[in-house]
């Protein structure tokens, strides 16, 4: 590879890159030109170009209504998400192996599993006549069910479930890198096993959970699945709007103009955090 | 070395009651011998897995999800192999927009791909067909592939392909009988996460499948969104079976939490 050394890496990509530049780059602009283009209910979609779809949506409370539920939603998520899955990768981290490689799969195992089917779990666990209100209902704790299907509760208890983890495997990974002497060290000089979590693994983890942040975040921020069902057509967010608006009304134009600003605002918010994060740690990557 | 306290096993035990739960209620349900949702189910019985056989339109979508997820599984795998050599190994000009661009669908809301694919299928008249299915399906689990190939590229002792090129080996049997033999757990573990992935995949395909094409998860969503029965519990415990049968197998040969990290944990 010496005489070809320029060209032989492009040769290589060359059918990907045909692959999605057809199939990737090529929908992402359709798409972007078609939100600019209008919607009558007689006679589809029509060939103008204005920003009529965007000033729909930006001046609509209804639709603020649903991104900053959407948005709400993925912030609860990923705060949860955090503060439960860094103390579990933690205590993964100091299983013995054996023990360790079992826990790996019962913790991260579901991931590989469908969301649909872990939804209907939760569906069938938060349902009004779910296991959940009928097990609280027979130990005398509650007399009338608790509302959880159709919720925003319901949505995070199950998006916590489907997006954790994500936040454990950022974690793990940064768990992996750090130097085990810098726990021992605390040790032997007589730190509490909470100063050494708090002083020497807590930092050291905290650019995993930055990471797993990020993807959880964005991650629930588009989640589909979940809301449809947990949330129904009570509950609405940005990617059920979306849905409707495609498979429903057949207003393409104003769905690609939600789905535009849906791409523009997760794109936003991961590039500030990058910053923010890069910022914070500048001095520790290099 | 197990230095964990009484209280952080017992956050780890709720912890896994949680993971697991959804997963054992739906298992527990498909057992029941009535008609709705039970759990824990009064008795055993095997009604609703005998019910899956009279519902042919599952059955249909879950041969389409299969032939869909190694269809484009292999086809990514063809694809993001030769990418990941170049990425992996070559410094050039657009390296990193290169791999940033394969990368991507990762980043993209899933929804946006969903439209974007069902604006450009529909224009060329391709919506619903099982070969737009594929291509799609081949961008979206084509990040997995990638990482782990690269993962694998990475690790290669270039050394060994240098002895075979002096011995007189020309680049294709290199390739075929040095570098993809090293490199063959990584590209096994991407081609498995690729099945799953496409396996799984439901909001893109939501857009993309007509009636002659949906695929088990589509079939599976629109059924819940309508009424939960005991018949897509039972489904919904075979997906569960095959994906954990697929999962230990894989567990085996690349261990999972490498698998998902994509190669550089371990």
């Amino acid at each position: 590879m010496t005489a070809s050394g320029r060209t032989t890496p492009w040769l290589l990509s060359a059918p990907a890159l045909a692959l999605f530049a057809a199939l990737l780059l090529t929908p992402l602009a359709m798409t972007f030109l078609l939100s600019f283009n209008s919607f009558s209910f007689y006679g589809g979609i029509e060939n103008t170009f204005g920003p009529e779809n965007y000033i729909e949506v930006l001046s609509d409370l209804y639709f603020y209504e649903i991104f900053g539920r959407t948005f709400l939603i993925a912030f609860i998520t990923t705060a949860i998400c955090a503060v439960l899955g860094l103390p579990e990768a933690y205590i993964l981290f100091r299983m013995k192996p054996a023990w360790r490689s079992f826990m790996l799969l019962v913790v991260l195992g579901p991931l590989l599993i469908s969301v649909v089917v872990r939804t209907l779990g939760w569906a069938i666990l938060l349902g009004n006549k779910g296991v959940i209100n009928e097990f609280l209902r027979d130990i005398g704790l509650i007399t009338s069910p608790i509302r959880m299907m159709y919720t925003s509760t319901g949505i995070v208890v199950a998006l916590v479930h489907v997006m954790i983890p994500f936040m454990i495997l950022a974690v793990w990974a940064a768990l992996q890198r750090q130097d085990p002497a810098t726990e021992r060290a605390a040790e032997s000089l007589g730190a509490a096993p909470l100063t050494v979590f708090m002083r020497i693994v807590l930092p050291q983890a905290m650019p995993g959970v930055l990471s797993g942040s990020l993807i959880v975040f964005s991650l629930s921020a588009s989640a589909f699945a979940t809301p449809a069902v947990l949330g129904g057509r009570r509950i609405k967010v940005v990617s059920t709007t979306v849905y409707d608006e495609f498979l429903n009304t057949l207003n393409w134009p104003l769905g690609a103009a939600i789905a535009m600003l849906l791409l523009v605002s997760v794109l936003t918010i991961m590039i500030a955090w990058n910053k923010l994060v890069e910022r914070r740690y500048s001095g520790v990557f290099e | 070395m197990n230095r964990n306290g009484l209280f952080a096993l017992c956050f780890n035990a709720l912890f896994a009651l949680f993971m697991m739960g959804p997963l054992i209620v739906v298992i527990g349900v498909s057992f029941t011998p009535t008609g709705y949702l039970e759990f824990p189910p009064s008795a055993i019985s095997f009604r609703w897995f005998r019910a899956i056989l009279d519902n042919p339109d599952f059955i249909d979508a879950a041969w389409i999800s299969l032939e869909l997820g190694l269809a484009s599984a292999s086809l990514s795998t063809v694809l993001a192999v030769p990418a990941a050599l170049a990425i992996g190994r070559e410094r050039f000009r657009g390296r990193d927009a290169l791999q940033a661009l394969f990368l991507s669908p990762l980043t993209v809301p899933t929804v946006v791909l969903g439209v974007a694919f069902l604006r450009f299928l529909s224009l060329f008249d391709i919506n619903g067909t099982f070969v737009g299915l594929v291509l799609c399906h081949a961008v979206i689990v084509t990040p997995f592939v990638l990482r782990l190939v690269l993962a694998s590229v990475t690790g290669v002792d270039r050394s060994i392909e240098m002895a075979a090129t002096s011995l007189g080996a020309s680049h294709w049997t290199v390739f075929r009988r040095v570098t993809l033999p090293l490199i063959l757990p990584g590209v096994v573990g991407g081609w498995v996460l690729a099945f799953i992935t496409s396996f799984d995949e439901l909001t893109v395909t939501v857009f993309i499948v007509n009636p002659s094409t949906t695929t088990l998860p589509v079939r599976l969503f629109s059924h819940i969104t309508q009424t939960t029965d005991p018949l897509v519990a039972s489904i919904s415990t075979m997906v569960i079976l095959l994906t954990v049968l697929l999962m230990l197998a894989v567990n085996r040969l690349y261990g999972l939490d490498r698998l998902l990290i994509g190669g550089e944990a371990r």
